[in-house]
């Protein structure tokens, strides 16, 4: 099957697009939901983010060597980490630093599996691989580690009372935090299970619809979706458990004790 | 020469300078005012809560040679609200007797609480079965100090009396007991030593 020619955007065709987003104003007009300026933020930075990005990703992707692609990853990252945390109620000490650790190895380890073993592609640092497979894993593992620590340290905080009764039995820390570990890691899970039992079903995932839209035969489109899925999967579950793991260490001292003055609460950002 | 030891334990800002001794075969009885932090204090001895400084000693053996599980297995702290977790009785028991420290008593703490249905659903537990349930639970671990919280000031007089008299037991059989209670006759019924916090 030949590619069909991309349609390229101009613009032109942005202003055009744009003009739906008047729908949105007309319904918070006429309903007086007070979103005009929340509205014309948001357009405003669609607008501005994916274009710088666009330019970043064309500057990164003519730089020859790797350090342009470590760089631009490491930056993702540690953005992903940051974000994951700010998304929380409940905090500990250091949060921000091990969700940017945890979120690195997970996301690495399943970007250059992907690329490397899967896609079989060289250099690992071939930048229009490497980088739209991180963006895609970053997203959704960044939902699992701060869905996760949520839970976790909401957790430890609400059923102390029944950690520290194992405790008083003799429980070492991990015996004692099982269930709260159980939970938040289920919990940290099940977005994305949701997400593979729905897809192709209900819409057609983001990805997907780019390559079709770029002219690729939508059954190739439909594997490179499905390889997607599986290694978000993978990184959601390395990101999650590697989080409530360090978290739930973290909250017991090392006397196996609960130390739940360690969890702040915090309002919501 | 005491079975459980305490020497100037400090928890700011709660208490200054504890001491503590508590002989086997012996109950001691401790009451004061809501609030003047006995429940910490029994937490400190514990090992649930750091505390400022101070000594405890089990049988003579200093608490921080023992690691932390190995220490709250022998010298255990019974919750006053009769902590229970999701589940049956039976799972609540099954959960504890899972617990590494407590391989070698598993089948003594399964066996069930006396005058509970093993099947009933713990959330539907009264305030003193709840209590029961973790005397029970707590008696079957066989520590060798039990420091307990109000731990039957929920149940009827007659069901009371009947756990104080296990509790006397487990002192008579080697066991030493620190008790908080506001009841100023527990004292007499039990055979108790009082002493007043702070």
């Amino acid at each position: 099957m030949t590619p069909l020619a991309l349609v390229d955007l101009t613009w032109w065709d942005l202003t055009l697009a744009a003009a739906l987003i008047l729908i949105n104003a007309a319904a918070s007009l006429a309903l007086r939901l007070g979103l005009e300026k929340k509205l014309l933020v948001a357009s405003l930075r669609t607008l501005v983010q994916l274009s710088l990005l666009g330019l970043v990703l064309q500057w990164v992707f003519r730089q020859p060597g790797p350090w342009a692609v470590i760089g631009m990853m490491l930056v993702m990252v540690v953005l992903a980490g940051w974000e994951a945390v700010r998304r929380t109620t409940y905090r500990v000490r250091g949060g921000y630093l091990l969700s940017m650790g945890v979120m690195f190895v997970a996301s690495m380890t399943v970007t250059l599996y992907g690329v490397v073993v899967i896609l079989g592609v060289r250099p690992w640092y071939t930048p229009h691989f490497a980088i739209p497979i991180l963006g895609m894993l970053l997203g959704n593992t960044l939902n699992g580690i701060s869905l996760g620590l949520e839970t976790a340290l909401e957790g430890f905080r609400r059923d102390r009372p029944e950690v520290e009764m194992l405790l008083a039995h003799g429980a070492t820390r991990s015996e004692a935090s099982r269930d709260v570990v159980r939970r938040a890691v289920r919990t940290g899970m099940i977005p994305i299970l949701n997400a593979m039992v729905a897809a192709g079903l209900i819409s057609i995932p983001g990805m997907m619809t780019g390559q079709i839209l770029a002219g690729q035969d939508p059954a190739s489109a439909a594997r490179y979706q499905i390889f997607i899925l599986f290694s978000i999967a993978g990184g959601v579950a390395l990101g999650t458990m590697g989080m409530v793991f360090v978290a739930s260490r973290l909250v017991f001292d090392d006397r196996d004790r609960l130390r739940a003055e360690r969890i702040r609460r915090v309002g919501r950002p | 020469m005491a079975l459980l030891e305490a020497r100037g334990v400090i928890r700011r800002p709660f208490f200054e300078g504890r001491d503590l001794d508590l002989a086997a075969g012996e109950i001691v009885a401790l009451s004061g005012p809501s609030g003047s932090g006995k429940t910490l204090f029994l937490r400190a001895l514990a090992d649930l809560d750091p505390v400022d400084a101070g000594e405890v000693r089990l049988d003579g053996v200093l608490r921080e040679t023992m690691d932390g599980p190995a220490w709250r297995s022998r010298v255990l702290y019974v919750h006053q609200a009769g902590v229970r977790l999701p589940g049956t009785v039976a799972d609540n028991l099954a959960r504890v007797a899972d617990l590494h420290v407590q391989r070698a008593r598993a089948e003594r703490i399964r066996a069930g609480v006396d005058g509970l249905d093993a099947s009933t659903d713990a959330d539907r537990l009264s305030g003193g079965e709840a209590q029961a349930l973790a005397l029970d639970r707590a008696l079957a671990c066989e520590p060798a100090v039990l420091l307990l919280d109000e731990a039957t000031s929920a149940m009827d007089p007659e069901t009371a009396a009947r756990w104080e008299g296990r509790v006397r037991a487990f002192a008579d059989a080697g066991g030493a007991v620190l008790w908080v209670a506001h009841d100023v006759r527990l004292a007499g019924r039990v055979g108790a030593r009082q002493e007043r916090f702070p």
